[in-house]
């Protein structure tokens, strides 16, 4: 244990390896002193620090140098130090500065979440909800683009996007051949194609669940229902191409969409492949392990909250964890 | 996002691919990716424009993807993804600029060409835009013509006029 | 007449040349550096010198240097920031036209001193005529046996090319000037890792404005400690002021710091005084990116003593007062002048120069010139003055690199000093169209801070 460094978030202290980013300590913590990410993807190297919804303060830089850091930084991309200390929802200038964030991240949203097949499980409505203002003070135009199908698969939607660059690292480091990219500049990027031509690789799919709004949806799915009516089982197959491990999502006895598993944080478990995504939407093509665990944060899980349960950090002690024997079985039987 | 169909091919003169094997062998092995800037300056001064399939044979020339070059050609402004006017008159519009009267430049040169921003006269000779802060400040108003970006400073409607018609003339 | 150390022989006819910049005493830091200095010496003269970045951080030169990692087997890069695009700056264009030799020199003395065996200068595109004097200047160099292998037989080799850019002010931030460099979109990098350590293709790199690399020739002809014998406290040497708006004479003027702001503007010997007879209203000090200060407190500090051209009093009183040296661009606005409209045309230019990557920057940069264009053409609220003070500072500070700060800096210090200005606006939207809010009480004597007693 010698080795690792130890970090305060919010008064919590934890002991991660060296080199952890300060969002990924805030997770070993768990529960909501956790910044929201917008575009940091564990699994994609390289994603993180420009949406700016996780800054957070560092009131003590370590315990060599103990002067804070003169700027809010994005937890993502900075590296805890032995000593840290960290202030995320303790502190009034992160609460205002992310919601300075969220609201910059909605003034040219179409706010179209009705007609969206993203809401219900979208980060950006999510954060909304958390930090957002009532009514918008952005009196303009908003900016629009025209919607685009990427393949015959996949849509994008350009209007609804944040730049959170993921899928462009989704396609350079899964797929052997990215053929989208972010043109033009400033508030003018979008993501696109720039030529007429469909995304079409094995693992192409994986960009629709990466995306943290509903940017890139599935057209399979396309208004066949709310997700929050849809009932999610985790289910696997023997695939040639990838893991296999999926989650299904019922309405009745149909399957109506296959995504790959996601955990709490709302990232994937295992990149999945297209036909598993696309192709296999009969019961009979899978093996049902059981409902997936929806976090009670979703409104997807109405009606079956996990019971309120203890920190995830607490289990890396022996002694917190017998103090709270209890509430841990719990969990356990759930 | 363009239709398959408007592509057509090009052809680049072999004094261009020289040239952009020159500027290769400027950086280290493996890093030749950082030719593709200079590239399309060279690219565009021969064409006039970058159209898909001339970065497309940058982009083959390199050995990287085509969206490579697209996601840089777009981030800069001083490629053209749109056929031009033969000369762009790009006049400086900002703030040190205004000062000495750079709009009444592009309000001049708006009326003497007959065309809106960014739009080409019908002869296909002119076409013109305000470009940011050109780094003339103190010899504003200015303005630049490619593709080697000869200036021309201290503008007034007389020295645009004349610049014009000499231009005509080439 | 003050001492030039960069442009004494600007006005020689040739100098441009490799033989009369010879003649008059070139590339004797070459052959001083290579010949009888160890790279940390030179290393150690700029130190002495004081000399700070030129670009506008006005970050200790030699402080930067030092901090270069040199690991074993690992190549180490300089490369020169010539993507001079600051609104109000044009100080590199101007070197690097007249008397391109100084840069190369500097180029080859700091390149030596890092152990560098290939830089490259980064111009902006846009300068394409400054491209092929370097070209061309660097041809002449390598003929003459200062560029190449073996220079002066020192066993030391150096290759120096020049990039052009595509058209990006945020190229000018060192590490979006990397990404340019490799041949990708100019977003800026995350830091740590910083250049020093992780830079050009993830090898340890300095990255220097191209004023700071030309100061590396004085310094080492005279001596760091004979550098840091001019300007005045920590602002050590001579800068080049890019003078440009209502002056009389704008232009360049190599300037020792320390010289006073009101000598600078209505002196003969540097800008004349405002243009047409006309009073000041106000300036921008250090290039668009720093705040605006009203006449008076750009001519004296807020305690009536005069203010001077030097990072320190230029900042000083914070930005509650004061400004920053910046890039040393230095812009007069004079009484018609109109500071709603000018802060309008500064916000667009920020919005079209934001690379995207940061959401606040992205999207605040449009917000607030949409604001602002509203204001400037009579129809704004009252309530969107205090709407920019807001986005602006929901912008300052959030963001990867200091673009979000340089966009809202104006905005913010454009209302805290001419509030009333923008205020008229709402108040009189047919009057501001085509007449202006005019001087105002912006020239009037600061008023002077009450002294409290003790009882």
């Amino acid at each position: 244990m010698s080795d690792k460094v130890k970090v305060t978030i919010d008064g919590i202290t934890v002991e991660v390896e060296p080199g952890t980013s300060i969002l990924n300590a805030a997770r070993q913590i768990g529960g909501d002193i956790v910044p929201p990410a917008m575009c940091y993807y564990s699994k994609l190297e390289g994603s993180g620090g420009k949406c700016r919804t996780c800054i957070v303060k560092v009131s003590k830089g370590s315990e060599k140098d103990p002067r804070p850091m003169p700027k809010l930084v994005a937890s993502c991309r900075t590296t805890v130090m032995d000593g840290m200390e960290v202030q995320n929802i303790t502190s009034p200038e992160v609460i205002e500065a992310r919601s300075g964030v969220v609201e910059m991240l909605l003034i040219n949203h179409p706010l179209d979440c009705p007609v969206c097949d993203q809401a219900g499980e979208c980060d950006l409505q999510n954060l909304g909800y958390e930090h957002g203002l009532q009514k918008t003070r952005y009196e303009f135009e908003r900016r629009t683009f025209e919607r685009i199908d990427i393949g015959d698969k996949i849509q994008l939607h350009m209007n609804r996007c944040i730049l959170c660059y993921r899928c462009v690292f989704t396609a350079d480091q899964i797929t052997n051949k990215r053929v989208h990219g972010i043109l033009n500049r400033g508030d003018h990027s979008e993501i696109s194609t720039y030529i007429q031509t469909a995304v079409d690789n094995d693992f192409s799919g994986n960009v629709i669940d990466v995306c943290p709004v509903g940017a890139l949806t599935d057209r399979t799915f396309r208004f066949r229902n709310r997700v929050w009516f849809t009932k999610p089982i985790d289910a696997h197959r023997d695939c040639p191409t990838c893991s296999g491990k999926v989650t299904l999502w019922y309405k009745g006895e149909d399957v109506l969409r296959v995504t790959a598993r996601k955990d709490i944080y709302g990232e994937v478990e295992e990149f999945i492949c297209n036909t598993c995504r696309f192709d296999k939407k009969k019961t009979a093509d899978w093996t049902i392990e059981h409902p997936t665990h929806i976090s009670d944060a979703s409104v997807i899980a109405s009606n079956h909250y996990e019971t309120l349960m203890p920190l995830p950090v607490i289990q890396n002690n022996q002694k917190l964890q017998q103090a709270n024997q209890v509430e841990l079985e719990k969990t356990a039987k759930f | 996002m363009l239709k398959v169909e408007e592509q057509q091919p090009v052809e680049f003169s072999a004094a261009l691919i020289e040239k952009f094997d020159e500027i290769i062998s400027r950086y280290p092995q493996g890093k030749h990716k950082s030719a593709l800037l200079p590239m399309l300056h060279e690219t565009q001064a021969e064409l006039g424009w970058l159209s898909t399939s001339a970065m497309d044979k940058v982009a083959a020339h390199l050995d990287i993807l085509p969206i490579e070059v697209y996601e840089v050609a777009s981030f800069y402004s001083m490629y053209f993804l749109r056929p031009q006017g033969k000369y762009v008159l790009e006049v400086c519009r900002t703030g040190p600029c205004c000062l000495v009267g750079a709009e009444k430049i592009m309000n001049h040169i708006e009326q003497s060409l007959g065309v809106k921003e960014g739009e080409v006269t019908p002869d296909g000779l002119f076409s013109w835009r305000g470009v940011e802060c050109l780094a003339a400040c103190g010899y504003g108003p200015v303005l630049q013509i490619g593709p080697e970006y000869t200036f021309y400073e201290n503008l007034d409607a007389q020295k645009v006029d004349e610049l014009i018609q000499d231009l005509r003339k080439k | 007449m003050a001492r030039k150390l960069l442009l004494e022989h600007i006005n020689v006819p040739g100098i441009h040349t490799l033989d009369v910049y010879r003649q008059k005493g070139g590339y004797r830091a070459v052959e001083k550096a290579l010949k009888t200095l160890s790279p940390d010496e030179v290393v150690e003269e700029v130190k002495k010198s004081g000399l700070r970045g030129r670009g506008g951080a006005g970050f200790p030169t030699g402080m930067k240097w030092s901090f270069l990692a040199k690991p074993e087997g690992v190549a180490r890069y300089l490369v020169c920031n010539a993507d001079e695009s600051e609104p109000g700056t044009f100080k590199d264009r101007y070197l690097m036209t007249h008397i391109p030799h100084a840069l190369i020199e500097g180029m080859i003395v700091a390149s030596f001193a890092l152990g560098a065996n290939t830089s490259y200068i980064y111009v902006r595109g846009e300068m394409m005529p400054q491209i092929r004097i370097l070209e061309r200047a660097i041809a002449e160099a390598k003929n003459a046996g200062f560029l190449g292998k073996n220079i002066l037989g020192s066993g030391y080799d150096l290759e120096l090319y020049v990039q052009p850019g595509g058209g990006a002010y945020i190229c000018g931030e060192e590490t979006a000037l990397l990404e340019s460099l490799e041949g990708k979109r100019g977003n800026p990098r995350i830091k740590p890792p910083f250049p020093a350590i992780a830079g050009l293709y993830g090898c340890p790199t300095v990255v220097n404005n191209v004023e700071s690399i030309a100061a590396v020739v004085p310094i080492i002809n005279d001596g760091g400690d004979e550098y840091a014998k001019v300007g005045i406290g920590r602002s050590t040497g001579t800068k080049l002021i890019s003078a440009s708006g209502n002056l009389v004479r704008p232009g360049v003027y190599e300037i020792e710091l320390g010289l006073p702001v009101e000598e600078f503007i209505y002196s003969d010997e540097y800008c004349g005084g405002i243009a047409n007879g006309k009073r000041l209203k106000a300036t921008v000090a250090g290039g668009s990116s720093v705040p605006v200060l009203p006449a008076n407190l750009t001519l004296k500090l807020a305690n009536g003593e005069p203010r001077l051209m030097s990072y320190e009093s230029l900042s000083e009183g914070g930005f509650a007062t004061g400004t920053m040296m910046g890039s040393g661009g230095f812009i007069a606005f004079d009484e018609d002048q109109c500071i709603v409209r000018n802060t309008w045309n500064f916000a667009r230019f920020y919005h079209h120069e934001s690379c995207g990557q940061c959401s606040p920057c992205r999207e605040g940069t449009g917000w607030m010139e949409k604001v602002l264009h509203r204001l400037e053409y009579g129809h704004g609220k009252m309530s969107d003055i205090d709407l920019l003070v807001d986005v602006s500072k929901k912008i300052e500070g959030n963001t990867i690199c200091p673009l979000g700060d340089a966009a809202a800096w104006p905005v913010a210090s454009a209302i805290r000093h001419f509030r009333d200005e923008f205020e008229w606006h709402v108040k009189e939207p047919v009057k501001s169209l085509d007449t202006n809010y005019g001087l105002a009480n912006y020239a009037e004597p600061i008023a002077k801070a009450e002294v409290t007693t003790g009882n």
